[in-house]
Protein backbone atom coordinates (compact mmCIF):
# COMPACT_ATOMS: atom_id res chain seq x y z
CA UNK A 1 0.00 0.00 0.00
CA UNK A 2 1.84 3.03 -1.25
CA UNK A 3 0.49 6.47 -0.62
CA UNK A 4 1.14 9.47 -2.85
CA UNK A 5 3.41 10.91 -0.22
CA UNK A 6 5.58 7.82 -0.13
CA UNK A 7 5.80 7.73 -3.91
CA UNK A 8 6.79 11.38 -3.95
CA UNK A 9 9.52 10.80 -1.37
CA UNK A 10 10.76 7.80 -3.30
CA UNK A 11 11.00 9.86 -6.49
CA UNK A 12 12.71 12.73 -4.71
CA UNK A 13 15.29 10.48 -3.06
CA UNK A 14 15.89 8.51 -6.24
CA UNK A 15 16.37 11.66 -8.31
CA UNK A 16 19.13 12.92 -6.04
CA UNK A 17 20.88 9.65 -5.21
CA UNK A 18 20.98 8.25 -8.73
CA UNK A 19 21.20 11.58 -10.58
CA UNK A 20 24.29 13.02 -12.21
CA UNK A 21 25.84 14.10 -8.89
CA UNK A 22 24.56 10.97 -7.17
CA UNK A 23 26.24 7.97 -5.65
CA UNK A 24 28.53 5.89 -7.83
CA UNK A 25 27.04 2.50 -8.68
CA UNK A 26 23.68 3.00 -6.98
CA UNK A 27 20.92 1.57 -9.18
CA UNK A 28 17.48 3.14 -9.40
CA UNK A 29 15.85 -0.01 -8.05
CA UNK A 30 17.98 0.31 -4.89
CA UNK A 31 15.42 2.83 -3.70
CA UNK A 32 12.28 0.92 -2.81
CA UNK A 33 9.47 0.99 -0.34
CA UNK A 34 9.59 -1.36 2.63
CA UNK A 35 6.65 -3.48 3.76
CA UNK A 36 5.93 -0.92 6.48
CA UNK A 37 5.64 1.84 3.88
CA UNK A 38 8.95 3.58 4.50
CA UNK A 39 11.20 4.58 1.65
CA UNK A 40 14.32 2.47 1.87
CA UNK A 41 17.70 2.81 0.21
CA UNK A 42 19.73 -0.37 -0.12
CA UNK A 43 23.43 0.44 -0.22
CA UNK A 44 26.77 -1.28 0.18
CA UNK A 45 29.15 -0.36 3.01
CA UNK A 46 31.31 1.58 0.54
CA UNK A 47 28.36 3.66 -0.66
CA UNK A 48 26.97 4.32 2.80
CA UNK A 49 28.86 7.47 3.63
CA UNK A 50 28.13 9.09 0.28
CA UNK A 51 24.44 8.23 0.57
CA UNK A 52 24.32 9.82 3.99
CA UNK A 53 26.03 12.99 2.82
CA UNK A 54 23.43 13.41 0.09
CA UNK A 55 20.57 12.60 2.42
CA UNK A 56 21.72 15.27 4.82
CA UNK A 57 22.86 18.03 2.47
CA UNK A 58 20.75 17.62 -0.66
CA UNK A 59 17.58 16.08 0.74
CA UNK A 60 17.34 17.78 4.12
CA UNK A 61 17.29 14.80 6.47
CA UNK A 62 18.70 16.67 9.38
CA UNK A 63 18.59 14.03 12.06
CA UNK A 64 19.53 10.40 12.47
CA UNK A 65 16.85 8.55 14.43
CA UNK A 66 18.75 5.36 15.16
CA UNK A 67 21.35 2.93 13.99
CA UNK A 68 20.69 -0.73 14.54
CA UNK A 69 21.61 -4.11 13.17
CA UNK A 70 19.95 -7.43 12.60
CA UNK A 71 21.59 -10.84 12.93
CA UNK A 72 20.44 -13.15 10.16
CA UNK A 73 21.85 -16.22 11.89
CA UNK A 74 25.08 -17.98 12.63
CA UNK A 75 26.96 -19.34 9.62
CA UNK A 76 25.39 -17.05 7.04
CA UNK A 77 27.80 -15.40 4.67
CA UNK A 78 25.79 -12.19 4.81
CA UNK A 79 25.13 -12.20 8.51
CA UNK A 80 24.55 -8.66 9.78
CA UNK A 81 22.25 -6.19 8.15
CA UNK A 82 22.53 -2.57 9.23
CA UNK A 83 19.59 -0.22 9.43
CA UNK A 84 19.89 3.54 9.55
CA UNK A 85 16.81 5.66 9.87
CA UNK A 86 16.65 9.39 9.17
CA UNK A 87 14.10 12.04 9.90
CA UNK A 88 13.46 15.32 8.14
CA UNK A 89 11.47 17.70 10.27
CA UNK A 90 11.37 20.27 7.46
CA UNK A 91 9.81 17.82 4.97
CA UNK A 92 7.99 15.72 7.60
CA UNK A 93 9.59 12.69 6.11
CA UNK A 94 11.52 9.59 7.02
CA UNK A 95 13.88 7.40 5.10
CA UNK A 96 15.72 4.19 5.89
CA UNK A 97 19.06 2.92 4.64
CA UNK A 98 19.89 -0.79 4.70
CA UNK A 99 23.43 -2.03 4.43
CA UNK A 100 24.25 -5.70 4.12
CA UNK A 101 27.60 -6.75 5.53
CA UNK A 102 29.59 -9.93 5.23
CA UNK A 103 31.35 -12.06 7.79
CA UNK A 104 31.12 -12.61 11.53
CA UNK A 105 32.94 -9.42 12.46
CA UNK A 106 31.61 -6.84 10.06
CA UNK A 107 32.86 -3.33 9.67
CA UNK A 108 31.01 -0.35 8.25
CA UNK A 109 32.09 3.29 7.98
CA UNK A 110 30.91 5.59 10.71
CA UNK A 111 28.54 8.48 10.08
CA UNK A 112 29.44 10.24 13.32
CA UNK A 113 31.17 12.98 11.31
CA UNK A 114 27.81 13.87 9.74
CA UNK A 115 25.54 13.50 12.78
CA UNK A 116 27.63 13.71 15.99
CA UNK A 117 24.73 12.36 18.04
CA UNK A 118 24.95 9.08 16.18
CA UNK A 119 27.98 8.30 18.29
CA UNK A 120 25.85 6.74 21.02
CA UNK A 121 23.79 4.68 18.58
CA UNK A 122 26.92 3.31 17.05
CA UNK A 123 28.47 2.55 20.40
CA UNK A 124 25.34 0.69 21.41
CA UNK A 125 25.35 -1.23 18.15
CA UNK A 126 28.99 -2.18 18.64
CA UNK A 127 28.32 -3.17 22.24
CA UNK A 128 25.31 -5.38 21.65
CA UNK A 129 25.78 -6.65 18.08
CA UNK A 130 29.53 -6.47 17.56
CA UNK A 131 29.51 -4.34 14.42
CA UNK A 132 32.62 -2.20 14.15
CA UNK A 133 32.38 1.34 12.90
CA UNK A 134 35.59 2.34 11.21
CA UNK A 135 36.54 5.94 11.86
CA UNK A 136 34.43 6.27 15.00
CA UNK A 137 36.36 8.57 17.36
CA UNK A 138 35.48 6.74 20.58
CA UNK A 139 34.13 3.24 20.01
CA UNK A 140 33.66 2.05 23.58
CA UNK A 141 30.95 -0.14 25.00
CA UNK A 142 27.85 1.71 26.05
CA UNK A 143 25.71 -0.65 28.14
CA UNK A 144 27.81 -3.66 29.05
CA UNK A 145 30.81 -3.13 31.35
CA UNK A 146 34.11 -2.24 29.74
CA UNK A 147 36.21 -5.32 29.20
CA UNK A 148 33.33 -7.68 28.48
CA UNK A 149 34.22 -10.01 25.63
CA UNK A 150 30.88 -10.84 24.06
CA UNK A 151 28.04 -9.18 22.21
CA UNK A 152 24.77 -10.12 23.90
CA UNK A 153 22.25 -9.55 21.10
CA UNK A 154 23.93 -11.91 18.68
CA UNK A 155 22.01 -15.04 17.85
CA UNK A 156 24.72 -17.33 19.21
CA UNK A 157 24.79 -15.66 22.64
CA UNK A 158 22.99 -17.75 25.30
CA UNK A 159 20.30 -15.74 27.01
CA UNK A 160 21.61 -16.58 30.48
CA UNK A 161 24.89 -15.00 29.47
CA UNK A 162 28.52 -16.01 29.35
CA UNK A 163 30.31 -15.47 32.67
CA UNK A 164 28.45 -12.26 33.50
CA UNK A 165 30.04 -12.17 36.96
CA UNK A 166 33.61 -12.53 35.72
CA UNK A 167 34.40 -8.82 35.64
CA UNK A 168 32.76 -8.24 39.01
CA UNK A 169 34.73 -11.04 40.64
CA UNK A 170 37.98 -9.76 39.16
CA UNK A 171 37.26 -6.30 40.50
CA UNK A 172 36.30 -7.71 43.89
CA UNK A 173 39.47 -9.75 44.19
CA UNK A 174 41.69 -6.80 43.30
CA UNK A 175 39.85 -4.61 45.76
CA UNK A 176 40.22 -7.12 48.58
CA UNK A 177 43.89 -7.61 47.84
CA UNK A 178 44.44 -3.84 47.99
CA UNK A 179 42.46 -3.67 51.22
CA UNK A 180 44.53 -6.46 52.78
CA UNK A 181 47.75 -4.62 51.94
CA UNK A 182 46.58 -1.28 53.31
CA UNK A 183 45.22 -2.98 56.41
CA UNK A 184 48.57 -4.72 56.99
CA UNK A 185 50.37 -1.39 56.61
CA UNK A 186 48.03 0.24 59.07
CA UNK A 187 48.63 -2.48 61.68
CA UNK A 188 52.36 -2.23 61.01
CA UNK A 189 52.24 1.50 61.71
CA UNK A 190 50.44 0.92 64.99
CA UNK A 191 53.16 -1.26 66.42
CA UNK B 1 11.69 23.39 85.60
CA UNK B 2 10.09 22.50 88.80
CA UNK B 3 7.58 20.16 87.20
CA UNK B 4 7.82 16.39 87.07
CA UNK B 5 11.54 15.76 87.25
CA UNK B 6 13.80 13.08 88.57
CA UNK B 7 14.18 14.87 91.87
CA UNK B 8 10.47 14.93 92.57
CA UNK B 9 9.68 11.36 91.54
CA UNK B 10 9.85 8.59 94.12
CA UNK B 11 13.23 6.90 94.23
CA UNK B 12 12.03 3.66 92.64
CA UNK B 13 10.80 5.48 89.55
CA UNK B 14 13.86 7.63 89.09
CA UNK B 15 15.94 4.98 87.32
CA UNK B 16 15.49 1.90 85.15
CA UNK B 17 17.54 -1.25 85.37
CA UNK B 18 18.25 -3.12 82.17
CA UNK B 19 20.89 -5.03 80.30
CA UNK B 20 23.42 -3.06 78.29
CA UNK B 21 22.72 -5.27 75.26
CA UNK B 22 19.07 -4.42 75.45
CA UNK B 23 19.53 -0.68 75.65
CA UNK B 24 22.10 -0.60 72.82
CA UNK B 25 19.87 -2.71 70.61
CA UNK B 26 16.88 -0.61 71.52
CA UNK B 27 18.69 2.52 70.39
CA UNK B 28 19.93 0.90 67.21
CA UNK B 29 16.69 -0.63 66.11
CA UNK B 30 14.67 2.53 66.60
CA UNK B 31 16.98 4.73 64.58
CA UNK B 32 17.56 2.68 61.47
CA UNK B 33 18.60 5.17 58.83
CA UNK B 34 17.97 3.61 55.46
CA UNK B 35 20.17 4.05 52.41
CA UNK B 36 17.58 4.24 49.64
CA UNK B 37 19.25 2.49 46.76
CA UNK B 38 16.44 2.70 44.20
CA UNK B 39 17.80 0.87 41.19
CA UNK B 40 14.57 0.63 39.21
CA UNK B 41 10.78 0.49 39.61
CA UNK B 42 10.82 -0.64 43.25
CA UNK B 43 12.43 2.70 44.05
CA UNK B 44 9.08 4.39 43.42
CA UNK B 45 7.42 2.24 46.05
CA UNK B 46 10.28 3.01 48.39
CA UNK B 47 9.58 6.72 48.02
CA UNK B 48 5.92 6.14 48.78
CA UNK B 49 6.90 4.23 51.88
CA UNK B 50 9.10 7.02 53.21
CA UNK B 51 6.54 9.69 52.34
CA UNK B 52 3.73 10.84 54.60
CA UNK B 53 1.09 8.33 53.53
CA UNK B 54 2.83 5.25 54.90
CA UNK B 55 5.12 7.24 57.14
CA UNK B 56 8.15 5.22 57.97
CA UNK B 57 8.90 7.76 60.69
CA UNK B 58 6.63 5.76 62.99
CA UNK B 59 9.40 3.16 63.13
CA UNK B 60 12.31 5.54 63.38
CA UNK B 61 13.53 4.83 59.88
CA UNK B 62 12.45 7.90 57.97
CA UNK B 63 15.82 9.64 57.84
CA UNK B 64 16.84 8.45 54.39
CA UNK B 65 20.35 9.61 53.74
CA UNK B 66 21.92 9.66 50.33
CA UNK B 67 25.38 9.08 51.66
CA UNK B 68 26.35 5.63 52.85
CA UNK B 69 28.46 7.10 55.65
CA UNK B 70 25.36 7.96 57.64
CA UNK B 71 23.29 4.85 57.00
CA UNK B 72 22.57 1.68 58.91
CA UNK B 73 20.22 -0.15 56.60
CA UNK B 74 20.91 -0.70 52.91
CA UNK B 75 17.64 -1.14 51.04
CA UNK B 76 18.39 -2.49 47.59
CA UNK B 77 15.19 -1.62 45.74
CA UNK B 78 15.20 -2.81 42.19
CA UNK B 79 16.98 -4.80 39.54
CA UNK B 80 20.71 -5.00 40.12
CA UNK B 81 22.87 -5.56 37.07
CA UNK B 82 26.39 -6.88 37.14
CA UNK B 83 27.62 -3.47 36.08
CA UNK B 84 25.80 -1.84 39.00
CA UNK B 85 26.96 -4.55 41.41
CA UNK B 86 30.32 -2.84 41.89
CA UNK B 87 28.62 0.37 42.95
CA UNK B 88 26.30 -1.46 45.33
CA UNK B 89 29.23 -3.28 46.88
CA UNK B 90 31.09 0.00 47.35
CA UNK B 91 28.06 1.57 48.99
CA UNK B 92 27.83 -1.38 51.35
CA UNK B 93 31.51 -1.20 52.21
CA UNK B 94 31.30 2.50 52.93
CA UNK B 95 28.51 2.08 55.45
CA UNK B 96 29.82 2.05 59.02
CA UNK B 97 29.11 -0.87 61.32
CA UNK B 98 26.59 -1.93 62.46
CA UNK B 99 24.78 -2.35 59.18
CA UNK B 100 22.00 -4.44 57.74
CA UNK B 101 20.85 -5.21 54.23
CA UNK B 102 17.31 -5.56 52.96
CA UNK B 103 16.42 -6.66 49.43
CA UNK B 104 13.19 -5.12 48.30
CA UNK B 105 11.33 -6.88 45.52
CA UNK B 106 11.90 -10.18 43.78
CA UNK B 107 14.45 -8.62 41.44
CA UNK B 108 16.98 -7.90 44.09
CA UNK B 109 16.03 -10.99 46.11
CA UNK B 110 16.42 -13.60 43.37
CA UNK B 111 16.78 -11.85 40.03
CA UNK B 112 13.03 -12.12 39.58
CA UNK B 113 11.80 -12.41 36.06
CA UNK B 114 15.08 -11.19 34.63
CA UNK B 115 16.90 -14.46 34.14
CA UNK B 116 19.29 -12.79 31.78
CA UNK B 117 22.92 -12.07 31.05
CA UNK B 118 22.91 -8.66 32.68
CA UNK B 119 21.10 -9.16 35.98
CA UNK B 120 22.56 -10.43 39.24
CA UNK B 121 20.47 -13.38 40.35
CA UNK B 122 19.92 -12.12 43.85
CA UNK B 123 21.81 -9.50 45.80
CA UNK B 124 22.79 -12.25 48.24
CA UNK B 125 25.34 -13.51 45.77
CA UNK B 126 27.48 -10.47 46.54
CA UNK B 127 26.23 -9.19 49.92
CA UNK B 128 25.06 -10.79 53.16
CA UNK B 129 21.32 -10.10 53.20
CA UNK B 130 19.29 -9.90 56.41
CA UNK B 131 15.72 -9.54 55.14
CA UNK B 132 14.13 -10.41 51.83
CA UNK B 133 10.88 -8.75 50.84
CA UNK B 134 8.99 -10.55 48.06
CA UNK B 135 6.65 -8.79 45.70
CA UNK B 136 6.86 -7.00 42.39
CA UNK B 137 6.91 -4.40 43.73
CA UNK B 138 6.18 -5.17 47.40
CA UNK B 139 3.56 -2.93 48.92
CA UNK B 140 4.92 -0.37 51.39
CA UNK B 141 3.10 -2.29 54.13
CA UNK B 142 5.14 -5.36 53.31
CA UNK B 143 8.40 -3.44 53.52
CA UNK B 144 7.35 -1.84 56.78
CA UNK B 145 6.48 -5.30 58.08
CA UNK B 146 9.95 -6.50 57.23
CA UNK B 147 11.48 -3.48 58.89
CA UNK B 148 9.63 -4.51 62.04
CA UNK B 149 10.95 -8.06 61.61
CA UNK B 150 14.43 -6.65 61.25
CA UNK B 151 13.95 -4.65 64.43
CA UNK B 152 12.94 -7.79 66.28
CA UNK B 153 16.05 -9.42 64.99
CA UNK B 154 18.30 -6.53 65.97
CA UNK B 155 16.88 -6.83 69.47
CA UNK B 156 18.41 -10.32 69.69
CA UNK B 157 21.93 -9.20 68.77
CA UNK B 158 24.79 -9.21 71.33
CA UNK B 159 26.73 -5.96 70.91
CA UNK B 160 28.44 -6.08 74.31
CA UNK B 161 29.67 -9.61 73.72
CA UNK B 162 31.09 -8.48 70.38
CA UNK B 163 32.80 -5.57 72.08
CA UNK B 164 34.48 -7.78 74.68
CA UNK B 165 35.33 -10.79 72.58
CA UNK B 166 36.10 -8.91 69.39
CA UNK B 167 34.31 -9.35 66.15
CA UNK B 168 35.06 -12.76 64.67
CA UNK B 169 35.92 -13.05 60.99
CA UNK B 170 32.73 -13.45 59.12
CA UNK B 171 32.43 -13.84 55.39
CA UNK B 172 30.70 -10.76 54.07
CA UNK B 173 30.91 -11.93 50.51
CA UNK B 174 27.40 -13.27 50.12
CA UNK B 175 26.69 -16.80 48.98
CA UNK B 176 28.29 -16.49 45.58
CA UNK B 177 25.52 -18.71 44.21
CA UNK B 178 23.83 -17.56 41.08
CA UNK B 179 20.47 -19.25 40.95
CA UNK B 180 19.19 -21.23 37.97
CA UNK B 181 22.38 -20.88 36.03
CA UNK B 182 24.73 -23.82 36.22
CA UNK B 183 27.21 -22.19 33.88
CA UNK B 184 27.62 -19.38 36.36
CA UNK B 185 28.12 -21.48 39.46
CA UNK B 186 31.69 -22.38 38.56
CA UNK B 187 32.81 -18.77 38.57
CA UNK B 188 32.59 -18.40 42.32
CA UNK B 189 35.70 -18.76 44.40
CA UNK B 190 35.92 -18.23 48.11
CA UNK B 191 37.39 -14.81 48.70
CA UNK B 192 39.46 -13.65 51.65
CA UNK B 193 37.01 -12.29 54.16
CA UNK B 194 36.93 -8.81 55.61
CA UNK B 195 36.29 -8.72 59.34
CA UNK B 196 32.79 -7.55 60.15
CA UNK B 197 29.92 -8.28 62.45
CA UNK B 198 29.03 -11.92 63.26
CA UNK B 199 26.03 -13.58 61.70
CA UNK B 200 22.90 -13.72 63.79
CA UNK B 201 20.64 -16.62 64.70
S1 LIG C 1 10.61 -6.49 41.71
FE1 LIG C 1 9.20 -5.71 40.13
S2 LIG C 1 8.83 -3.59 40.73
FE2 LIG C 1 10.68 -4.26 41.80
S3 LIG C 1 12.38 -3.70 40.51
FE3 LIG C 1 11.83 -5.78 39.97
S4 LIG C 1 10.41 -5.58 38.26
FE4 LIG C 1 10.53 -3.58 39.26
Amino acid sequence: MTSEKQAATQARVAAVLTGSNGVQGLAVDAIGIDHDGMVCVTATPEQLHEVCVLLRDALGFESNTFVTARDHGVGREQRFEMFYQFLSVAHVDRVRVRVMTTGDDPEVPTITDLWPGTSFSERECWDLMGVRFSGHPDLRRLLMPQGYDHHPLRKDFPHVGIEPDKLYNQWDEERRAAFAISEAERLEGKR
Amino acid sequence: MGQVGLSEAPFSESFAATRLDWIVNWARKNSLWPMPLGLSCCGIELMAMIGPKFDLARFGAEAARFTPRQCDLLIVAGTMTWKMAQAVRLVYDQMPEPKWVMTMGVCSSTGGMYDSYAVVQGVDSILPVDVYVPGCPPRPDAVIDSIIKLQQRIQRERPVKDLIEGIPDYADVGTGHTLHQPNRAVAHKKLPALPTRPSQD
